[in-house]
């Protein structure tokens, strides 16, 4: 049993659950405690012990269910002492690590079907078949585990029967490669099962690893479903990050007042020292967005991330732009994202991008959204088509605002190219850098955040 | 982890001797339990673990701890947390006021003690004994954390809402939660005779820290299946009549898959019984319902959701209750 554990408990972390050295010996120690003849009992309170989270307790669930349905399978009625010894002989019957074709053909008739599924599970084990880690490897540690069966001397025999052309001998190969079939077809679901266990999550985990670092100008439509499960943990991971306390202590400068009020119960003598705290700005983020064309794909993503991060971020004000500028936010809070998006992108973005204009409004509509504690995030290429960028009116906005961050979709070597104004409006932003995955949206607002804190 | 399997100060008492036992008394309380509340209870003593319980508000946290506090006969210190929590308020605090009165008498009795004494030196060592005596235990005013550890006869410590406190906070209870004990510079270790049995609840408004969360075991609590808020229900308002208690079970059930910002927690539910049977109500209709909407849903915008619906609602609820029977 104590093998059994640490094999499930390396299943768990495999498809990402976090159980550390303590929590193992924990479920050990568990083990004792309950016993294991009550499957369900044996289940819950390892859940209680190794998963952590409500999502942990999911996987748990799932997990517990294929891994110990295999271990009943596998494990015959006796005790695991007398599974030990029956293995050996096993084993010791078909001589010494050399299998043979009998062997072989004995465990795939399933004469003894506790025998042939403890048979592949000795020869799963002996192939690594707990390695696997892409639904492409299994065929190979299907093969991995026959050749541990015997196989090869069967296909030997196999093809000295082909060879003799009697019926006799045809009637024999026959037999022969149907037994390969049935104990190969049951060899490749374990091995199925095995992905499912120990390689499914790790896939998962690598591609939404690749998905977040690949441009977001070149995401398929199966990449973008994948991607709002990435975006939604990054932003989690940002308001875990960043969910610190909003009062900090200024060590050194004594509350005179409140702490002559807090010791008036110790005739003025000063035991309990207040000190001055400093409240902490919220986070205020204003988000001005380009909805035309080219850019409209990324500022979906932009505003999927702060959309999930306004838990974190409750003060969010997003307005999108091309030849005029609109508030978004009431639109984004009564649709459905997707929906909502594209309403936004056929009502604002249908015209050709002007800078200026766009300034304008947020000037002249929106000016009050902006104070010393805001941070601007601007989303945009730059491209005014040859209108005048009104520099004076973005100054004015920098100069008021805490900061501003711009995000351009194009690499550094166009800016300033043709009728890109970024480099003109580069002097004034706090930082301004070349956002082209999800990848680099997360560190953008990570910093922006980090300012906050 | 270094501790022995079995501490030989663990005795096991008659509620927590299996995990039947655990359910037994809890029913006994007035709790109804699960096969996981049950089971995590029973291996929080049996490992000497704390139970960190998480889930929506109003299911039930907090009500656990009281019920095995009630159930076992065993004090319940009950500790809630807020942003600022520090160890004085937690663990310990010495009794100043005290200390000053005692220097104060020293002050006037000072000639007698050191009568005698020509040297400075010799004036200091007799003085010397009173300082021990200023932070001794008789100056020291236990806060809950501490008052656990001293219970002779074992005590449930609720430590609620975990989640508002500091991250220090939290740092600060993992010596009391994995060895039992708290360090009083002044005096040395105290160690829990009996170590408390331990609840933690959290709402889940940040997430906690991994350190925690390794120390103790974990029990989520969600919302609980209609049959089973049934029979919560009829334990804490026995006078509702059985079709009464199952329509209002099954429009609450309902009203939970809607799209609102707060679904109603059993205590709502409780509250509606009680409602409906002061308006002497003995079964549901959409004009009660309506009436009644704003005890079990506490936002204006959810009000607003649901009013619309409630005859869909309630008809949905009433075939419900028809095909499960």
């Amino acid at each position: 049993m104590e093998r059994t554990l640490t094999q499930y408990i390396r299943a768990l972390r495999a498809a990402g659950a976090g159980v550390s050295t303590t929590e193992a010996i924990d479920a050990a120690r568990t083990l004792d405690v309950v016993g294991y003849e009550d499957r369900a009992l044996v289940k819950t309170a390892l859940g209680a012990v190794l998963a952590k989270s409500v999502e942990e307790k999911a996987l748990h669930g799932r997990l517990f269910d294929l891994y110990f349905n295999r271990e009943a399978g596998s494990e015959p009625p006796a005790d695991g002492d007398a599974t030990d010894a029956a293995d050996d002989e096993t084993s010791g019957g078909s001589g010494d690590g050399e299998p043979d074709a009998e062997a072989f053909m004995e465990l795939a008739e399933a004469r003894d079907p506790g025998r042939t599924a403890m048979a592949l599970e000795k020869a799963a084990q002996a192939a690594g078949a707990d390695g696997i880690r892409f639904a492409s490897q299994a065929s190979y540690f299907t093969r991995r585990m026959l050749e541990q069966m015997g196989v090869k001397a069967l296909e030997q025999r196999l093809i000295g029967k082909l060879g003799e052309h009697t019926p006799q001998a045809e009637a024999e190969a026959r037999r022969m490669m149907d037994a390969r079939a049935a104990l190969q077809s049951r060899a490749r679901a374990v091995v199925d099962e095995r992905f499912e266990l120990f390689g499914r999550a790790a896939t998962e985990a690598f591609m939404n690893e690749m998905v977040a670092e690949r441009p977001i100008g070149a995401l398929t439509r199966t990449d973008m479903e994948r991607m709002r499960h990435v975006v939604a943990r990054m932003a989690k991971r940002l308001a875990v990050k960043h969910a610190r306390r909003r009062k900090v202590r200024n060590r050194g400068q004594l509350d005179l007042r409140r702490t002559l009020r807090a010791n008036a119960g110790h005739d003025g003598v000063p035991f309990d020292l207040v000190w001055k705290t400093k409240r902490k700005d919220r986070p205020k983020i204003v988000a001005v967005c380009d909805v035309s064309g080219s850019v409209a794909q990324y500022v979906r993503f932009l505003l999927l991330f702060l959309f999930m991060l306004r838990e974190k971020v409750a003060d969010l004000e997003t307005f999108a732009f091309s030849n005029h500028l609109e508030d978004v936010g009431p639109i984004l809070q009564t649709r459905e994202f997707n929906a909502a998006m594209d309403h936004i992108v056929m009502q604002v973005g249908s015209a050709s991008t002007d800078y200026g204009v766009a300034l304008e409004d947020l000037e002249t509509k929106f000016g009050d959204v902006i104070d010393r504690r805001t941070t601007v995030l601007i989303l945009g290429d730059g491209r005014s088509n040859h209108a005048d960028p009104r520099l004076d009116l973005f100054q004015q906005i920098a100069d008021r605002a805490k900061r501003v961050v711009w995000l351009s979709p194009e690499p550094e070597g166009s800016w300033g190219m043709g009728d890109s104004c970024l480099l003109q409006y580069r002097p004034f932003c706090t930082h301004l850098s070349h956002a082209a995955t999800a990848g680099d949206i997360e560190r953008a607002i990570d910093e922006m955040l980090l300012a906050y804190d | 982890m270094t501790q022995p399997m079995t501490p030989p100060s663990l005795t096991t008492p008659a509620g927590l001797a299996s995990i039947e036992a655990v359910t037994a008394h809890l029913a006994r309380a007035g709790y109804i339990s699960t096969p996981e509340i049950s089971t995590a209870v029973f291996l929080a003593h049996h490992l000497r673990k704390p139970v960190l319980i998480e889930g929506p508000a109003g299911v039930g946290k907090t009500d656990l701890a009281r019920s095995l506090a009630l159930s076992m006969d065993i004090p319940l210190l009950r500790m809630q947390c807020y942003e600022g929590l520090d160890e004085s308020k937690a663990l310990y605090e010495w009794k100043y006021g005290k200390q000053l009165l005692y220097t104060q008498i020293l002050k006037e009795k000072i000639h007698l003690l050191i009568d005698g004494a020509d040297t400075l030196d010799s004036a200091l060592a007799k003085l010397s004994g009173f300082q021990d005596l200023f932070f001794s235990r008789e100056f020291l005013e236990p806060r809950p954390l501490l008052r656990a550890m001293e219970q002779t006869s074992g005590s449930v410590l609720l430590i609620d809402e975990i989640d508002k406190s500091d991250e220090e906070f939290e740092a600060l209870l993992l010596e009391v939660l994995s060895d039992y004990q708290v360090t009083v510079p002044e005096i040395g270790t105290i160690s829990a005779q009996v170590p408390p049995l331990v609840i933690l609840t959290s709402n889940n408004t940040r997430e906690l820290g991994d350190a925690l969360k390794r120390r103790c075991l974990h029990l989520h609590i969600d919302f609980p299946a209609a049959e089973l808020e049934a029979r919560i229900v009829r334990t804490r308002v026995p006078e509702v009549s059985q079709r009464l208690l199952a329509q209002l079970v099954a429009f609450i059930q309902r009203v939970r898959d809607e799209n609102i910002r707060k679904l109603p927690s059993i205590s709502e539910t409780i509250d509606w019984a009680r409602t409906l049977i002061l308006l002497h109500a003995d079964s549901l209709d959409p004009a009660l319902v309506r009436s009644t909407l704003n005890v079990i849903l506490k936002r204006q915008s959810d009000i607003a959701e649901i009013a619309p619906k409630v005859d869909a609602l309630v008809a949905a609820a009433l075939r419900d209750v028809v095909d499960a029977v």
